[in-house]
């Protein structure tokens, strides 16, 4: 191990003595010796650390299997393929207890991945609503949202999710005494309850008329984004669209019959059941996590509409735009270059502390997989390593999904 | 807070793992620190629970002060590391702590496949239920469809799925950390039931702010023989925690109290001598006054029964199968000899 170490301090101590001292870099027609060369040199040393890495780390990994071997712990991926045994609150795949534990990783996993997709939305939207407001001439908007802001970004967000768990739907009514609203939601202290669509033949029509009228959508604002570059003249865009996208399915879903029956829940012995369900660790867990990061996606969102100076508004009043029209055209696709990178590392920050659902029995990826499923078989490292890369996994898609549209909303010189 | 600590105990675990570092012995290791790294639940009244002074008691803490008095000839010298269900087998394996005495079921498993050793059963418990008394329920066979409250990395997740296939019923699980999360998940209304080991159930039910509304089905689901937990592979420390417990058990056998101890110094039944002096102790690596040390400070296993879980305690329980072999229970320790 120690001399593995020292390898790797003597290797990187050469190659920052060869970056520091590269000779200049034309040498003419003058004939270096290869270990001379300051290029082959480099190259040499940088595979050879890299093998010494990967030595290590398998070092590593070999050494820990053989101690957990011999200290009588079951190591390996087998147990993936065993029966769990055990139920899970909520799943959005088929699962119960005769599926094996890796099945348990997905219903974890998938879990982990709806909790943060939708926080992620949700903050995106109140954090900007927000931060526009922070920035209000009215008063009293601006110091609401500078409130919000304050009391949110400083209250530690384990405390928030046990105020709206354990303080707010807790609270709430039992199943006997639920809030409903008009017959059709219920709502109480087992979570909220709403009738489930059944479709029937037929159906489908309206799903595909729904699909040919977004592809019609994206075609037509293309279009008339050609036509206004061509001609300068504008196409109510926004209002057709809507129209398109709701309107072409209600109308095929009346011609058709409407095709669809609805499951509602009723009262049973102890509870709702049929229909559809929202467990209230969802969403006590959704909006603690939505409000808290709301609360720093306005300050980003703040800072970036700062960052563009004020000659900006200016020239779109020069211009003749009215209020809304500068924000939107001018004001915020430029700020987005300054709101962008922190906005990812929110992202980051929220996906990754959805994980504090196990305080309040969220059956989340860390729950599940790392909490019961570890605890059943015992398999600590393979299992907190699987959780792990999770987690690196997603944060590197979110990651390079910003930085993609990072790069496409660029400053592009003409 | 609890993820940061699983997180840092696994870590912990790993990287003790892979240095492979030969630990000395647990036995030696607790005599040279002088005190007892003892890992607990987070708070069961009768089993393991501080006071509002920090000072632990429990039939499971006085397993920790046995061990304590038998190598350290003191109960006091032990430090208590709280720790929950998920946290424990972790802690133990990665060394944080030297014994596990935390109401944790002997089940194959984790016997085999965990790095872990039993030593010794100190309660015999079983699976229950427990209910709101407006409910009406009567009987855990009515509890089709019921929400259930339950504890995360326990034996009673899987019998609860057991249970409720065999019956052909079906249950939702609400699956929290801690008892206290649980305990408030079924008070607030969240679950309909409340499950876990029925010494438990009743160890919590005081914790509520009304017990008297809340009552704990007859049916029990499960076998959940508790008994404290040592690291496989250290034998000679293994042999110390083992007969810590037996010599709880046998000195009730032998009518031994933490009262009658030192006038029974002097008695002729060569079964007391063996336990209170002789040569047992050195066989175990310790003074030869453990036996008595361990009676005097924590007292024989009757004593530390109705003191913690029985009459003398709020929880009111019955021997039941937790009496000595010989009146009728479960509770027999090998013989000191
Ligand atoms: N005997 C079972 C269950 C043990 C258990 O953790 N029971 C809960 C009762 S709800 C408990 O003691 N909780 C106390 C704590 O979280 O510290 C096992 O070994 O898995």
């Amino acid at each position: 191990m120690v001399s593995i170490a020292g390898i790797t301090g003597v290797i990187l101590f050469l190659e920052i003595r060869d970056s520091l001292y590269m000779p200049p870099a034309d040498h003419g027609s003058q004939k270096v010796a290869p270990w001379n060369d300051p290029k082959v040199r480099s190259v040499v040393f940088q595979f050879v650390a890299l093998i010494t890495l990967g030595y290590f780390f398998y070092t590593i990994f070999q050494n820990t299997l053989a101690n957990m071997e011999r200290r009588g712990i079951t190591t390996g991926f087998a147990f993936l393929g065993n029966e769990a045994g055990f139920g899970i609150l909520m799943s959005l795949i088929p699962y119960d207890e005769t599926y094996t534990y890796g099945r348990t990783f997905f219903v974890g996993l998938l879990n982990t991945v709806l909790v943060a997709g939708f926080g992620i939305v949700l903050a995106t939207v109140i954090g900007f609503i927000i931060g526009v407001a922070r920035l209000s001439n009215n008063w009293l908007i601006a110091k609401a949202a500078m409130v919000y802001i304050e009391v949110l970004r400083n209250i530690p967000l384990l405390l928030q999710i046990f105020f709206w768990y354990f303080a707010v739907l807790q609270a709430l009514p039992s199943p006997r005494q639920s809030i409903a609203f008009g017959g059709i939601f219920h709502l109480n202290n087992r979570g909220l309850y709403f009738p489930s669509p059944i479709p029937e033949a037929g159906f489908s029509y309206v799903i595909w008329t729904l699909v040919v009228a977004v592809i019609g959508v994206i075609w037509l604002r293309r279009w008339a984004r050609r036509r206004q570059e061509i001609t300068g003249q504008q196409f109510p865009v926004v209002w057709v669209s809507i129209a398109l996208i709701v309107g072409a399915p209600l109308l095929v879903f009346a011609l058709t019959g409407a095709p669809l029956a609805w499951d509602h829940p009723s009262l049973q012995r102890f509870s709702f059941g049929g229909g559809g369900r929202m467990i209230p660790e969802f969403m006590a867990l959704l909006w603690a996590l939505t409000m808290y990061t709301a609360a720093f996606i306005a300050e980003i969102v703040r800072a970036g509409i700062q960052s563009v100076s004020h000659g900006q508004t200016e020239a779109a009043r020069a211009l003749g735009l009215r209020n809304s029209p500068t924000l939107r055209l001018v004001i915020i696709p430029q700020s987005l270059r300054v709101i962008i990178p922190p906005l990812t590392s929110q992202y980051l920050n929220l996906t990754k502390n959805s994980s504090l659902a196990t305080a309040i029995g969220y059956p989340d990826l860390v729950s599940v997989f790392m909490g019961t499923t570890l605890n059943q078989t015992g398999q600590a490292v393979e299992i907190v390593g699987m959780t792990m890369a999770v987690y690196l996994t997603i944060s590197l898609l979110i990651s390079m999904f910003m930085n993609a549209y990072n790069k496409k909303i660029a400053l592009t010189e003409r | 807070m609890k993820k940061i600590t699983i997180g840092l105990l696994g870590a912990t675990a790993a990287f003790s793992m892979m240095m492979g570092s030969v630990q000395a012995g647990t036995l030696d290791d607790v005599k040279r620190k002088g005190s007892l790294t003892c890992g607990v639940s987070t708070g069961l009244p009768g089993f393991s629970n501080a006071n509002s002074k920090n000072v632990w008691s429990g039939l499971d803490v006085d397993v920790c002060r046995a061990v304590a008095a038998a190598v350290l000839g003191d109960a006091g010298k032990v430090k208590y590391t709280p720790l929950t269900a998920k946290e424990r087998f972790t802690a133990l394996q990665s060394g944080e702590i030297d014994m596990l005495s935390r109401n944790t079921t002997w089940t194959h498993t984790r016997d085999t496949s965990l790095g872990i050793n039993f030593a010794g059963v100190n309660y015999y418990d079983g699976q229950g239920f427990m209910v709101s008394k407006n409910l009406g329920v009567k009987s855990a066979t009515e509890l089709d469809g019921a929400a259930v409250c339950i504890q995360a990395g326990t034996t009673t997740e899987l019998n609860l799925a057991d249970y409720f296939r065999l019956k052909g019923m079906k249950y939702k699980a609400v699956v929290f950390d801690t008892s206290d999360q649980s305990v408030k998940g079924f008070e607030s209304g969240r679950c309909d039931v409340l499950t876990s080991d029925q010494s438990q159930l009743y160890a919590l039910r005081i914790k509520l702010a009304n017990p008297g509304n809340a009552v704990v089905l007859p049916e029990v689901i499960s076998k959940e023989p508790l008994g404290p937990v040592v690291r496989q592979g250290d034998d000679a420390w293994f042999n110390v925690v083992k007969w810590s417990l037996f010599a709880m058990v046998n000195a009730e056998e032998l009518g031994v109290t933490s009262g009658n101890v030192d006038s029974m110094k002097s008695s002729a039944n060569p079964g007391v001598k063996r336990l209170l002096s002789g040569d047992a102790g050195k066989k175990l690596g310790l003074n030869s006054d453990w036996g008595y040390n361990i009676v005097k400070q924590v007292g024989n296993y009757g004593e530390a029964f109705e003191r913690n879980v029985g009459k003398g305690s709020a929880l009111k329980i019955g021997r039941g199968l937790n009496a000595l072999w010989s009146k009728g229970g479960l509770q027999y320790a090998p013989p000191i000899r």
